[in-house]
């Protein structure tokens, strides 16, 4: 399947999830932090620390770490805090 | 830090009612200790939302007390500054208010509310709706009429208790964690010290402090006073992005807040936090000191903030609390001395406001304890008014 | 809203053998699962391979709800109401479902304990369990040059999953003596067989790749600008202080580190379970002090996974039972936790978290990464503000406020602070943040 990855498009499987594809990819860090804007990427891996979120289809605050890509998905890097578009 | 063995006020509760009566005390020179049966400002403090208001209060006595306390918040937080430095913040914050009515119907009881606060003394600005979305940008297009409160402000209510009461320990006062008071020893009648498990701190003056809890100490004390929980819930989301400005709630709200209904009332109260957050209160239930979840009033919390600000429909809510609000049969503070038991004093009753009211009630509590002259007219606040006195029970 | 039998919380092993023994007495089941597929840590499936193996070798009279977040636990008269929502993650688009049932079991789990240190919030820092989740469940590794460290065996598995996915493990640093520690219960050890039969497994894997495992050294610090480049490695005391002059630079693009779980008890709590330690007290068939509330597997205890699935399965009983099933004590099952809990006590007391680590942090080191609160900030408030209590050390610090309400800084904050009431940090009544449109149509 196809998606875009800050507009860039990329192959996926189904039953990946959005930061199986980005760390398969090479990319470790998809968000910045809303003080300091440092940049965070997977850090628990199973949905508990919310470091690793990104906005998927303009929803922003997904875990990457839990959401599994689907068809057309447009992901996108959260900068700091975002509100839903 | 050494512990204090008689004082010349003992202050039960170390809310921020507790703490606002403690600085008041000893900034008027008296030796204080504060107890409380838990941590400092883990109570109802910690659930209070810090909206210091002057919007949601009809004229009269509360909204006297209001205006005083609001004018003293700001010059007792700069003051506390000099004193201690840093421990005396409490992000103040005077973002002002903004009162939204959805429908024709709250509009006009919207706009003779705002023309009596006015005669009262209060800035309110009634605003056409399209002035209100230049305030709000993100307010609902529902919005029929609205009115500004410039005066309205928000602080940090743990911040601001913690703050009162690095204020009295840098006094030469004390504040003791995880001592509950189990009644008073009296001498002659009067008040000579407070109970404690395993033994009496002896004092001149005793100030029930005890938030929703003061009814139980009175009973204990041997002074019971009509003070019940009033339950509220409040939403917290997760950070967002500067979306609400002011203090935005509903017109409705004034008429919940004075409400005596035992059911369910909820109306939305959106404000933004220092961090980011937004926090949608509060509902108004009477259920004892259950504190059991209820799905049902988070909904409700949720529909309301959606009404006010349709953008946060897709916003994550990562959190819920609650608290239960002192209240009192007339829904006004009870500060002043038990006519019952020389050297008893309560301050509590505050219910929704005790944050705002905070300053105000020290320093009439502290002025009338030394015999001073009083800013604000003590008498609707006494103890022996109508309906709060009970009979001691055995 | 459907009144089920059973409702049990949870997908891995405890919660699957609590339903499935709960079906075998003819009880009809609901398992809830936030996974896509069932497992759970430990069972932790190949996400793009066809089905699932679990979810297909159910009993009939257990219906599995994939991708569905239990995220409030009401209580209401004799019953819990179990509120869910069904669908893609974290998506506006889920769809609510409320189950109401007089015998809920929560098997909700745990997730590894993380210290802080200089640069852990760099990104290449990860959990070991995210690096064993990535590599089991996602094929892929986190690193090509990765450090693992922490202390526990679960250590040795993470390594050798990464083996498997064509990473390089630098080395494992394990911060306590372990062979000591276990040398010190041979009885839990032994109890423990099945477990130490494994980790022979798995050191066999290390010692075919040559990986070197360094007791008493650890992680502590982590560099890098954008991401990790190196770590330092230090040798640690009895306290788990850094040995002057033992620091060495180790260059690796991964660290995975992992310093014991931490169970995932928002439901429990929200059930008004008592919790005793840190842990969800029950008793012998696993029922907690609320009535018709039983947990099972890493809520009650760290034991892995042949003690959770025992639990679950003495749990799924006693929970049918209080439906009316008519069961057969699971003996067996009983004397298995028995063991599996005397090497559980034995696991803890060879592998604690020493107070030495608060030192590797320094004074602008993140210690809350959602508020980036750091450790200065903390202590600063701490004292200034004389803060007795979780509840109010949250509110001053700011530290325990952001998305992941404290689970990730809960316990090292409390420590860092000195107060007690760690356990505070899990009272969650959301226990999964839920879009405000979603909870407007609950
Ligand atoms: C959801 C919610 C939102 C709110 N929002 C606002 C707002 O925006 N603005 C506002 O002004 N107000 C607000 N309030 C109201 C405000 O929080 C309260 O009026 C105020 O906190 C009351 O303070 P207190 O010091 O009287 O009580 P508490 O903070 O409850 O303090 C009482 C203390 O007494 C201690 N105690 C009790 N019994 C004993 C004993 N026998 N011995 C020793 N210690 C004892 C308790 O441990 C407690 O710490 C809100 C309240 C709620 C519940
Ligand atoms: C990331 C990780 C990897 C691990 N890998 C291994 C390993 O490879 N080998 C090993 O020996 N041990 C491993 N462990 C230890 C492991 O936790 C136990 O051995 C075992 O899996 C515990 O079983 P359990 O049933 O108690 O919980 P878990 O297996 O953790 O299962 C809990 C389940 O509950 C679900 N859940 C939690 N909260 C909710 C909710 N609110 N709504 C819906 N569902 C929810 C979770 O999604 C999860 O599927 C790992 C631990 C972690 C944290
Ligand atoms: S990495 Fe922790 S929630 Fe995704």
């Amino acid at each position: 399947m196809r998606i875009t990855v800050d507009g860039e498009e990329v192959e996926a499987r189904p039953g990946q999830t959005v930061a199986g594809v980005l760390l398969g990819k090479g990319v470790k860090a998809w968000r910045t932090t809303r003080g300091a804007g440092r940049p965070r990427g997977l850090f628990c891996g199973i949905g508990v620390c919310f470091d690793c979120l990104v906005r998927v289809n303009g929803v922003p605050d997904v875990r990457a770490c839990q959401r599994l890509v689907a068809e057309g998905d447009d992901i996108r890097s959260q900068a700091g805090a975002e509100l839903p578009s | 830090m050494s512990r204090i063995g008689s004082a010349d006020a003992v202050v039960i509760g170390a809310g921020i009612i507790g703490a606002a009566c403690a600085e008041a005390l000893s900034a008027a020179g008296l030796r204080v200790l504060v107890l409380d049966r838990g941590a400092a400002a883990t109570g109802t403090t910690a659930s209070g939302e810090g909206n210091v208001l002057l919007s949601d209060k009809a004229p009269g006595p509360e909204l006297e007390l209001a205006i005083a306390s609001r004018r003293r918040w700001p010059e007792l937080l700069t003051s506390l500054r000099e004193e201690i430095g840093e421990a005396a913040e409490a992000e103040w914050e005077p973002k002002g208010g903004l009162v939204v009515a959805t429908d024709e119907a709250a509009a006009a009881p919207l706009a003779a509310l705002t023309a009596a606060q006015r005669a009262a003394g209060v800035e309110a600005i009634d605003l056409e709706p399209d002035e209100a979305r230049n305030l709000e940008p993100h307010l609902t297009e529902a919005v029929r009429a609205a009115a500004s409160y410039p005066g309205d402000a928000q602080l940090q209510p743990v911040l601001a208790a913690t703050a009162l009461l690095a204020a009295v320990r840098a006094r030469g006062g004390e504040v003791r964690g995880g001592t509950e008071a189990h009644g008073l020893v009296l001498s002659r009648g009067a008040v000579a010290g407070v109970r404690v498990e395993g033994g009496t701190i002896p004092c001149g003056a005793a100030v029930n402090a005890c938030g929703p809890w003061a009814g139980h100490f009175g009973i204990a004390a041997g002074a019971p006073i009509t003070v019940m929980p009033r339950r509220g819930m409040v939403l917290v989301t997760a950070p967002l992005p500067p979306v609400v400005r002011r203090k935005v709630y509903a017109a409705d709200y004034v008429a919940a807040v004075a409400s005596s209904d035992v059911d369910l009332q909820v109306s939305a109260v959106v404000e933004a936090t220092a961090t980011g957050t937004v926090l949608i209160g509060s509902s108004r239930q009477r259920v004892g000191f259950d504190d059991a979840l209820e799905v049902a009033v988070l909904r409700r919390l949720a529909r309301e903030a959606i009404r006010l600000f349709p953008v946060l429909a897709g916003v994550p809510v990562m959190r819920t609390y609650g608290g239960f609000r002192p209240y009192t049969p007339d829904h006004l503070p009870v500060v002043g001395e038990d006519p019952r038991v020389p050297g008893l004093w309560h301050a509590t009753g505050h219910e929704g406001a005790g944050i705002g009211l905070a300053p105000a009630t020290g320093k009439l509590l502290a002025d009338l304890l030394c015999g001073n002259g009083t800013e604000v007219d003590p008498a609707p606040f006494r103890v022996d008014r109508p309906g709060l006195l009970e009979e001691a029970r055995a | 809203m459907r009144r089920a039998g059973v409702v049990v919380v949870g997908g891995g092993p405890a919660g699957m053998a609590a339903a499935r023994a709960a079906a075998g007495c003819g009880v009809a089941v609901v398992l809830v699962d936030a996974g896509p597929k069932l497992g759970g840590q430990y069972h932790r499936q190949y996400g793009p391979a066809d089905g699932d193996r679990f979810a297909e070798a159910l009993p009939e009279a257990v219906e599995h709800l994939a991708n569905a977040t239990v995220w409030a636990v009401e209580p209401v008269a004799g019953a819990h109401r179990v509120h869910v929502r069904v669908g893609a993650v974290d998506d506006p688009s889920r769809v609510g479902r409320v189950l109401e049932t007089r015998a809920l079991v929560l098997a909700t789990g745990a997730y590894d304990r993380a210290l802080p240190f200089p640069g852990w919030d760099l990104p290449g820092v990860f959990t070991a369990g995210a690096a064993q989740a990535l590599a089991k469940g996602q094929g892929v590794a986190v690193g090509d040059r990765v450090v693992v460290a922490g202390t526990g065996p679960f250590l040795l598995p993470v390594a050798s999953s990464l083996v498997a996915v064509g990473a390089r493990v630098v080395e494992v640093a394990e911060a306590n003596a372990a062979v000591s520690g276990w040398a010190a219960r041979p009885a839990g050890a032994l109890a423990g067989w099945s477990k130490t039969g494994e980790l022979v497994r798995y050191a066999g894997v290390m010692a075919r790749h040559g990986v070197p495992y360094r007791s008493r050294n650890a992680v502590v610090a982590a560099h890098g600008s954008e991401w990790v480049e190196s770590v330092t490695v230090a040798r640690l005391d009895r306290d788990w202080v850094p040995v002057p002059g033992s620091a060495r630079r180790v260059e690796v693009d991964a660290v995975a580190i992992g310093f014991g779980f931490t169970p995932q008890m928002e439901t429990a709590v929200a059930a008004r379970c008592r919790i005793v330690d840190g842990f969800v007290e029950v008793d012998a068939a696993q029922g907690t002090s609320v009535a018709g509330v039983f947990a099972a597997g890493e809520l009650t205890g760290i034991g892995g996974a042949d003690l959770a699935a025992a639990e679950g399965e003495i749990a799924g009983l006693a929970a049918a039972k209080r439906v009316g099933a008519v069961v057969d004590p699971p003996l067996r099952a009983m004397a298995q936790v028995r063991s599996g809990r005397r090497f559980a006590a034995a696991l803890a007391a060879a592998y604690p978290v020493r107070a030495g680590w608060r030192g590797w942090s320094r004074d602008d080191t993140v210690v809350c990464r959602c508020e980036e609160v750091t450790k200065g900030a903390l202590l600063r408030a701490v004292e200034r503000r004389e803060v007795g209590a979780v509840r109010s050390l949250k509110l001053v610090s700011g530290a325990g406020l952001g998305l992941c309400q404290g689970r990730v800084c809960g316990r090292n904050v409390a420590e860092l602070a000195g107060v007690e009431d760690a356990a505070a940090f899990a009272r969650r009544p959301i226990a999964s943040p839920i879009r405000l449109s979603e909870l407007a149509e609950e």
